[in-house]
């Protein structure tokens, strides 16, 4: 366990060291949300209906943006090649560098999320139900964007080629994320029925993720 | 010839260039029986003409599902046995899935406009198609990112193999989801739904369709191993002139 609890602590600290940290993240998370009411009109009623669509739309992004150096910088600085020829299983080692990219990116953003929820018009309880979906949903994204972060890891500018790998793949976690959201709104499904499939979906991805992406990793590096 | 033996490039060279000339022989004479029973079946009493866009849409369909199905048994080939024709069977069947899914897409829209009154619709079959779409997109873009083609293949395998958990979707989102686009009507439980003066000409056209896709992708795959040939070549010329 000891390998896997550095491993952990170390990519957080880098997460919150480098680059402006977990910070960053939340930064455009807003500025994403933020521009929405420019581009469509501030309409309140809209924006009301639109909300959970946004939000989810602004934190897909967001996930993606640590994503293309997880991997990368390690290839880069040879930590890579210490983590491959080391005890610990590749497996859960991308597991726990996923991990640290929820808890750097994903978490921070399911905890400003009511915040900007106000912008959006809303309500309270509806609020709750939509936090409920982004932190059950996110990591999900977290953990399909391993595998394309681990397939681009030898590219050199693989950020937006990543993004295309990664994207189609979080249709199915953004589709029932924002339906359960809506479901909590405005009904007539209830709200048990999407979220439920967004938590297996959330499952899946966790047991498909990392064992796809250290596959990757293997062939990548040889 | 066991499939081992057309690992040697030359030897699938030789296959392929004798075998092409028939399989183009019977991809047409397939298509002039398989258009000609389609001009001749009945039209809908409903549809009208507009049925016959049928005879595109569905195999075109079918063999963009079947060219990700032909890409993940080759991704399987090139991560666990290794076998060098896996690689180029990959790469050579992307770009035509991706075209066969397209046409899908278009036919489907032509067709969706005179019956529903729209040309898309977000339903869920149409929507895990565009989704297939777009990961045809992405292996090809992996696969012109990457210069190293071994590399290359072994990276675009595993977006393959995890890609292919849209194809139950595409085939089930008919079941799984109330949507616009109507059910299984072809391979279901309890036998097709669809009258034997269309299913007959239907089931021709899949065939040729699927004569056109393996033609291409013999054509494809020699293409392949002659580019791969031309790059050796340039690299060695390259390394002598240093």
């Amino acid at each position: 366990m000891r390998p896997l609890a550095a491993i952990l602590v170390r990519d957080m600290r880098i997460a919150v060291r480098v680059g402006g940290g977990a910070l960053m993240g939340v930064l455009f998370f807003l500025v994403v949300v933020a521009l929405t009411p420019f581009a469509v009109g501030p309409d309140l009623a809209l924006l009301k209906r639109i909300g959970p669509a946004i939000l989810w739309l602004a934190a897909l992004l967001a996930s993606l943006l640590a994503l293309d150096r997880l991997f990368a910088s390690d290839h880069e600085d040879g930590s890579l090649d210490l983590i491959l020829t080391g005890h610990a299983p590749l497996e859960l080692v991308v597991a726990m560098k996923g991990l640290a990219h929820w808890l750097t990116t994903g978490l921070p953003l399911v905890i400003v999320a009511p915040l900007i929820g106000l912008f959006l018009n809303i309500d309270a309880p509806a609020e709750g139900a939509l936090v409920l979906t982004l932190l059950v949903g996110t990591p999900a994204l977290t953990f399909i964007g391993l595998i394309g972060a681990a397939i681009s890891v030898t590219l050199r500018r693989g950020g937006l080629l990543l993004a295309i790998i990664v994207l189609p793949l979080t249709v199915p976690v953004l589709i029932f994320g924002v339906a359960a959201a809506n479901a909590a709104i405005t009904g007539p499904v209830p709200f048990g029925t999407p979220f439920t499939i967004l938590c297996a979906l959330t499952l899946m991805s966790v047991v498909v993720g990392p064992f796809a992406a250290a596959a990757a990793l293997r062939q990548e590096i040889e | 010839m066991p499939l081992i033996d057309l690992a040697n490039p030359s030897r699938f060279l030789k296959l392929a260039d004798s075998t092409i000339p028939w399989l183009s022989g019977l991809t047409v004479l397939a298509f002039a029986f398989g258009i000609e029973q389609a001009m001749l079946a009945p039209e809908d009493y409903q549809q009208g003409a507009t049925v016959k866009i049928m005879f595109l849409h569905v195999p075109s369909a079918w063999l963009g599902m079947l060219a990700w199905g032909v890409m993940t048994v080759a991704a399987l080939g090139t991560l666990v046995w290794r076998h060098p024709l896996a690689d180029v069977t990959a790469k050579a069947a992307a770009p035509i899935g991706a075209a066969f899914t397209l046409l899908c897409l278009i036919t489907g829209s032509l067709w969706g406009r005179p019956e529903w009154g729209t040309y898309w619709v977000w339903d869920a079959r149409l929507t895990s198609e565009l989704i297939l779409f777009l990961l045809y997109l992405a292996v090809i873009a992996l696969w012109h990112t990457v210069d190293d083609p071994s590399r290359a293949a072994r990276a675009a395998a595993i977006l393959t193999l995890v890609g292919a958990i849209d194809l139950p979707i595409v085939k089930f989102s008919v079941d799984w989801w109330n949507t616009l686009h109507q059910g299984s009507s072809v391979f279901r439980i309890g036998g097709s739904t669809i009258d034997p003066s269309i299913l007959t000409p239907l089931l021709t056209m899949a065939g040729a369709f699927t004569l056109l896709f393996v033609t291409l992708l013999v054509a494809a795959m020699r293409n392949e191993i002659l580019r791969r040939r031309v790059r050796t070549l340039h690299l060695l010329q390259a390394s002598a002139v240093s």
